[in-house]
């Protein structure tokens, strides 16, 4: 089944060439590595993911953070980290993996009944 | 698992407003149809300096020249922000730009229009901008996280690109005469153009529910070209110029502008590459890639130098 849309969307343009790009990106061996940036917009707080981006070196992806993700005070920290050495967890087995925490109630503060008499807890 | 339960269980996810995130699956061509989506929303903003890069050198004071470089940056990150958004459905950052350079993936026709004076500057940011983000507002809730997040992103940084737009042009209104013919006839020409930025009219777009279905779109083409053009023609009267079309005018009845007729044909000839500026944005932006290619070489070779010094010791 033909399931491609023929359709303009953002603006103009793109409506009659066929999309490229495969399901695993050919691993290109000219590209600069892709790196994941974490920035601390405040301090106190955690860091929080933005985005990523292509850098040769640590060094510059700090740099290359700096100018795409922090250019209205966005940020006081940043980490960059190489994107393959992110492991994450799989979402088919979000069901296994997150389920048993939903029958556990009594892991929540309101789930014990108390006297209203009883102050400050 | 067969591919109709996933089906379904996707579809669900999207009717229930649960994002798409890259390790979900997604039916092929939704993966496909964001790819094409959102690299070429990215080489439009890569390709769009190119027209207001062309003032940065002859911008009319210090003050309009950093406001201007201040812009024109933020595009570049807007690229980047997508170009990341598009590479999370596995389509690598060379594979996007060979297919722009090659002319495989589009970008904004109303890019390959010329900038012929300052007004031009103002006219972008009001018109062009503005378009842009009567575009990308809705994208914002689109069904795909990575997206949606990079489209909040460039959201918040569009409005001060079209408020010094409309700046530009409300300096140069209340100019002199020459200023003030400046301003009209960098908005006659900016007009039609931006109105075309929304696409081809609804019925010429028989897919859009498909797209809806998806929520990648959440508004037609129609719609939104609409809400734009009702906006527009009261925000000109705070200029005292006019838009260029004598059926522009108000329908009590409907509750909106009717306006007249778009010329499809310049559409489509500029989209097939035979505007006044394809050739040379195109020759730009491989220029930019070609002549950029032994920095990329050579950060990569002191990278490795340096990690291999670091093994040694
Ligand atoms: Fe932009
Ligand atoms: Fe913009």
């Amino acid at each position: 089944m033909d399931h491609t849309i023929k359709m303009n969307r953002y603006g103009d343009y793109g409506d009659r060439e066929a999309a490229g790009g495969q399901q695993e990106a050919k691993a290109n061996a000219n590209e600069w590595p892709l790196w994941e940036v974490f920035i601390r917009s405040k301090q106190g707080l955690d860091h929080k993911h933005v985005g990523s981006l292509h850098a040769a070196d640590a060094q510059m992806a700090i740099e290359n953070a700096r100018d795409v993700y922090t250019r209205r005070m966005e940020g006081v920290s940043i980490w960059v980290v190489e994107s393959k050495h992110i492991h994450a967890s799989n979402p088919d087995e979000a069901e296994s993996m997150y389920d048993p925490a939903s029958d556990k109630v009594y892991r929540h503060p309101t789930f014990y009944d108390l006297p209203d008499e009883v102050k400050h807890m | 698992m067969a591919i109709a339960p996933l089906e379904a269980r996707f579809q669900e996810k999207i009717d229930r407003d649960i994002k798409i995130e890259p390790k979900d699956w997604m039916p092929p061509a939704y993966r496909q149809t964001l790819i094409r989506q959102i690299s070429q929303h990215a080489h439009s903003e890569i390709v769009g300096m190119l027209p207001e890069g062309n003032w940065i050198t002859r911008a009319p004071s210090l003050k309009r020249k950093a406001i201007l470089m201040a812009k024109v940056q933020d595009e570049a990150g807007h690229g980047l922000y997508l170009y990341s958004a598009a590479e999370t459905l596995g389509i690598s950052r060379d594979e996007m730009i060979t297919q722009l350079h090659t002319g495989k993936a589009k970008y904004s026709s109303i890019f390959n229009y010329p900038t012929l004076s300052w007004a031009d500057m103002g006219a972008i940011g009001w018109l062009v901008d503005g378009a842009a983000i009567m575009n990308q507002v809705p994208l914002c809730r689109t069904s795909y996280g990575p997206y949606s997040r990079a489209m909040i992103r460039v959201c918040k940084e569009e409005s001060f690109h079209q408020r010094q737009g409309f700046d530009t042009l409300l300096v140069l209104s209340k100019g002199t005469d020459a200023q003030k013919a400046m301003c009209q006839d960098a908005i006659n020409r900016w007009w039609w153009p931006s109105l075309m930025m929304f696409g081809p009219p609804d019925d010429e777009s028989p897919n859009t529910q498909q797209s809806m279905q998806w929520k990648i779109k959440r508004f037609t083409n129609d719609e939104l070209r609409q809400r734009f053009v009702d906006v527009i023609a009261e925000q000109i009267k705070l200029l005292g110029m006019t838009l260029p079309d004598p059926d522009l005018r108000w329908n009590e009845e409907r509750k909106h502008y009717d306006f007249g007729a778009i010329n499809w044909d310049e559409f489509w000839q500029v989209l097939k590459g035979n505007g006044p500026c394809n050739q040379q944005r195109l020759d730009a932006r491989r220029k930019a890639w070609d002549d950029g290619a032994w920095v990329r070489d050579a950060a990569k070779a002191y990278a490795n130098k340096v990690r291999l010094k670091k093994e040694v010791a």
